[in-house]
């Protein structure tokens, strides 16, 4: 696997945004609730259980349909030509232009260029007394993993498993828990990233961290 | 005017700075009359202390003395219902520790120490409290439980009990009742904390109410601030005391206001809505008093008792165990005993009153005496808050009368006094025969050959109906021919739950006609109208009303309902919000109470309450099974004041009463159940069952809000999440209701159907 780290950087700084197109559900006639380049948000709440911002209402057999941003950005290339006529399902209405931030984009470069392991079951996870002993030292960065290296105990109904790492050998550059959290089967652990690859990395997080206005 | 020292001086105008600051306590803030100059007088006097010479000092004190009291006359003169309340909210006013120090000799608090508490709000003590007779001292010993305030202390909630609190009151009630001392409550709550986490607030508070109807020891209880359900928890008492200064109300002035207003979450509620609600609600001591709600004032000073006034404790002190004696004596046959309960010592003679007693009352009853406290207890309470009106029927009403009284005697010798026979010998025959002996067997069988023919086995309609009645579709002809008139709209409707399960859109005609208003996708119940319940569940003309003369009044006088009850009764052609029936379900004749949307949101007052209690009484009386199917009920209705909250316990009683004799009582809730009802008579059944789409709690997610200060998940109140907390035993679909229903009655019913 060969990532062009540099080609990625590029790609987030030529373009740092990411579109969401606003496709009709179905056939109807649309009212446009929004202007070009509004901003719009997404829901919010704890449970996100408060819609987004209105950002049409679709009718169709009297039935007029309120269709709210599940995004927050902005309302770019919105078809104005198209209000207050019928459209069909599948019809590009608008697009939200979400600008990514700095976490965002860190986020996305390691998820692409990390290794992650993942949690086998929805269980509370922690790190083995020897990685928890190492992070308290504050030897994160230099902390090399390889195929078969005990690094996590899945515990589940008191029942303790340890969990091999299975991978490319590399160092444990990112992790996504904290000793004790309970996570969903597929949630990242944490990623490793290869020795080659690391001082990379760090120099593209750290170009993000400074060169990026959020 | 005392003579003071100037040693005393300083301790002395904090005193002063006191009485300035619960004035503004009650005004509510300092822009009344000189209140800002008096305090910032005092302010000055403190901080200037040692600049005047003691004579000036003394002077200036004294002048400022008698202007003070001059303010507090003037206000005295004239308090407005909403002084009352903020005078119950000052943090200078008297706690439950605060009568527990003075007036009980002492006191051990069960189930937790201050903060190390399941519920702090919440304080139950075992407590001796002594009689002086001819200066001879007894002492009586009684349960203590109350809720504490705690001014300043934050831990205790403000005297809000969570459910957990609730259940400790009732745990420490049973200890009192295996003990037999009797209980002295003490309500000191704005209301219950509103939070669904397990028992929930609703259902702690139902059990509550549903073992204090029938708990076998003297209850006194004493209100200084009975807000609502959380008041109710530890409410229901033989003799309630309420103190002059106190108030008990349905809602808080702020929350009728809000509601009045119709004001949006998180507005700002206008002062003069607030004092108008205050007076509308009829929440002070002698408001309540006229409408029969509690049975004495006890006395305060003018303007309230404080934390200190201990000849206030003295009198409280000798109503709490006059009352005790007065409920003691009332079981009793000595018709001696019983005047000398009416020789009580008249309040308003201060000067002259002595807290001795003529006599030394031992607080112990016997069985037989328990017995009639229960008696009378029921009796109290089914003939409060009656604020309902009975409309005029001169022709037919001797008729019901005399049909009515017929039918309680035909039941009375059927399941009274013929099955009592019957099962005597039934059982005694039964002991014979399962001796298996073949001596007697011949003579057994001759025996229950004869007993046979006097009385021969009733045929039941269970079982005469049972030839296959589930085999048989419930889906029949007669399903179809109502259709909910909110079919007749051509055009679609989008289920809510379209975006996670992706449900196509419904045409309202197939939705709410061949659907019966579920979406056939995900199964989401779109609320349908009573009418639809009342010819769909029920077999086909079964359905018998009564009680239609009973119907809902404005007793309070509460300015604007008229008008609103009015609209109500014109849009619904109904008196009240409750529907109470005869009906038959696949064969199974019941009686059902239905509390539905249209009339006030399913609200329950005086008369959707008597309503409920006939009903009840008349499933007792028939032997028959009680539905309560809840279309919808808002809570109690704010409109009518404590004489809408008195129905929790009035209604609880009777159900208990019916349960207690036998009776299956099953409560099915529908759309949306909060508060008082779900809190008390419907919460209070051992089987409770949603339908699918319901949501039932206590408060909504609004006033959680704005209560506790926290936020609740959309579906807090849904029936899964109700059954989830056990609250609810199961979750019904809409469609398989009357199946459901027929099930459940041969199933929990079982042979105690219809008599045990």
């Amino acid at each position: 696997m060969s990532i062009n780290l540099n080609d990625l950087l590029r790609k987030y700084k030529s373009h740092p945004y990411e579109d969401h197109e606003i496709l009709a559900p179905h056939t109807g006639v649309v009212k446009f609730k929004v202007e070009e380049g509004q901003a719009v948000k997404g829901p919010s709440g704890q449970w996100l259980h408060r819609p987004g911002t209105l950002l049409y209402i679709l009718e169709r057999e009297k039935n007029p349909k309120r269709i709210t941003s599940r995004f927050d950005g902005i309302v770019t290339d919105l078809r104005v030509d198209l209000d207050g006529k019928f459209v069909e399902a599948g019809q590009p209405l608008m697009l939200i232009r979400h600008r990514l931030n700095k976490q965002e984009i860190t986020n996305r470069i390691l998820k692409e260029v990390l290794h992650i392991f993942p949690a086998p079951e929805r269980a509370r996870y922690f790190f083995t007394p020897e990685i928890s002993a190492k992070f308290e030292k504050g030897k994160t960065k230099s902390l090399s993993v390889k195929t078969g290296d005990e690094i996590v105990i899945m515990s589940l109904m008191k029942r303790d498993t340890t969990l091999n790492y299975e991978g490319p050998s590399g160092v444990l550059y990112e992790v996504y828990f904290k000793n004790g959290d309970i996570l969903e089967q597929g949630a990242p652990l944490f990623g490793v990233c290869l020795p080659e690859r690391l001082p990379f990395v760090e120099k593209v997080i750290q170009r993000i961290k400074t060169e990026w206005d959020d | 005017m005392e003579q003071k020292s100037i040693l005393d001086s300083g301790k002395y105008l904090v005193t002063l700075q006191d009485r300035v600051s619960y004035l503004a306590d009650i005004k509510g803030g300092f822009e009344w009359g000189n209140l800002k100059e008096l305090f910032e007088r005092v302010q000055e006097l403190r901080t200037n202390l040692f600049e005047y010479s003691e004579r000036e000092l003394l002077q200036q004190i004294y002048s400022l003395e008698g202007r003070i009291e001059f303010a507090e006359r003037q206000v005295a003169k004239r308090l407005r219902p909403i002084e009352i309340v903020n005078i119950v909210r000052s943090v200078q006013r008297f706690t439950l520790l605060d009568i527990l120090e003075n007036c009980y000799d002492s006191f051990t608090e069960l189930g937790g120490d201050g903060e190390f508490n399941i519920d702090p709000a919440v304080i139950a003590a075992r407590a001796t409290i002594t009689r002086r007779v001819k200066n001879r001292l007894y002492y009586h010993q009684v349960m203590v439980i109350g809720h504490e305030k705690g001014m300043g202390e934050e831990f205790r909630n403000g005297g809000c009990a969570k459910p957990w609190g609730n259940e400790k009151a009732l745990r420490y009630m049973k200890v009192a009742e295996t003990e037999g001392i009797p209980i002295h409550f003490y309500i000191f709550t704005p209301g219950a904390y509103p939070i669904e986490d397990y028992p929930g607030a609703a259902q702690q508070i139902a059990r509550n109410l549903f073992e204090m109807a029938k708990l076998r020891v003297p209850m006194i209880s004493f209100i200084s601030e009975g807000g609502s359900g959380g008041a109710e928890a530890i409410g229901l008492a033989d003799m309630r005391l309420m103190a002059s200064r106190g108030y008990y109300s349905v809602i808080s002035p702020e929350g009728a206001a809000a509601i009045e207003g119709r004001i949006k979450e998180g507005g700002k509620v206008p002062r003069k809505l607030v004092e108008h609600c205050a007076e509308q609600l009829k929440m002070t001591a002698k408001d309540n008093l006229e409408l029969g709600t509690i049975d004495r004032i006890v006395e305060e000073p003018p303007l309230g008792a404080k934390r200190s006034d201990f000849k206030f404790f003295k009198r409280l002190r000798y109503e709490m165990v006059r009352a005790t004696d007065e409920v003691v004596l009332k079981t009793k046959s000595f018709r001696a005993f019983r005047a000398y309960a009416l020789r009580r010592q008249s309040q308003d003679k201060e000067k002259v009153f002595n807290d001795e007693f003529d006599i030394h009352i031992k607080w112990t009853l016997s069985e037989s005496e328990k017995d009639r406290l229960l008696e009378i207890r029921s009796k109290k309470y089914r003939a409060m808050g009656k604020g309902f009106k009975v409309l005029k029927r001169p022709f037919s009403k001797r008729l019901t009368r005399f049909w009515e009284s017929t039918r309680h005697k035909y039941y009375d010798i059927r399941y009274g006094l013929l099955r009592k026979q019957s099962k005597n010998l039934q059982k005694i025959l039964e002991e014979v025969s399962s001796e298996g002996s073949v001596i007697f067997k011949t003579v057994t069988e001759s025996m229950r050959a004869a007993y046979d023919f006097v009385f021969p086995a009733p045929q039941k309609p269970a079982q005469t109906s049972q030839q296959d009645p589930l085999r048989r579709s419930i889906f029949m002809q007669d399903w179809e021919q109502y259709i909910s008139p909110l079919a007749n709209e051509d055009r679609t409707v989008t289920c809510p739950n379209a975006e996670k399960y992706g449900c196509k859109d419904l045409w309202v005609p197939d939705l709410y006609g061949e659907y019966s208003g579920v979406c056939p996708t995900c199964g989401h119940h779109f609320p349908l109208e009573y009418q639809w319940y009342l010819e769909n569940l029920f077999d086909k003309g079964s359905v018998r009303e009564f009680n239609t003369q009973i119907v809902s009044d404005n007793p309070l006088g509460f300015k604007g309902f008229d008008e609103k009850l009015k609209k109500a009764i014109e849009r619904t052609r109904r008196g009240s919000a409750i529907i109470t029936f005869d009906a038959e379900v696949l064969g199974i004749k019941l009686v059902v109470a239905m509390l539905y949307s249209d009339f006030r949101s399913g609200t329950v007052g005086s008369a959707e309450g008597e309503k409920f209690i006939r009903a009840c009484d008349r499933a007792r009386t028939t032997r028959r099974p009680f539905l309560a199917y809840i279309h919808t009920t808002g809570g109690i209705r704010i409109h009518e004041g404590t004489l809408g909250v008195i129905q929790m316990p009035r209604c609880t009683l009777a159900v208990r009463e019916y349960i207690d004799s036998g009776g299956l009582y099953i409560v099915v809730y529908d759309n949306n159940s909060y508060a008082g009802p779900v809190a008390s008579f419907l919460g209070c059944s051992p089987y409770q069952v949603g339908i699918r789409s319901s949501r039932i709690g206590f408060a909504g997610p609004r006033v959680i809000r704005e209560t506790t200060g926290t936020d609740v998940p959309p579906d807090y109140h849904k029936a899964r999440n109700a059954l989830k907390r056990g609250h609810i035993q199961g979750i019904w679909d809409r469609r398989e209701f009357r199946k459901n229903l027929f099930e459940a009655l041969m199933t929990m019913g079982g042979p105690n159907l219809y008599y045990k």
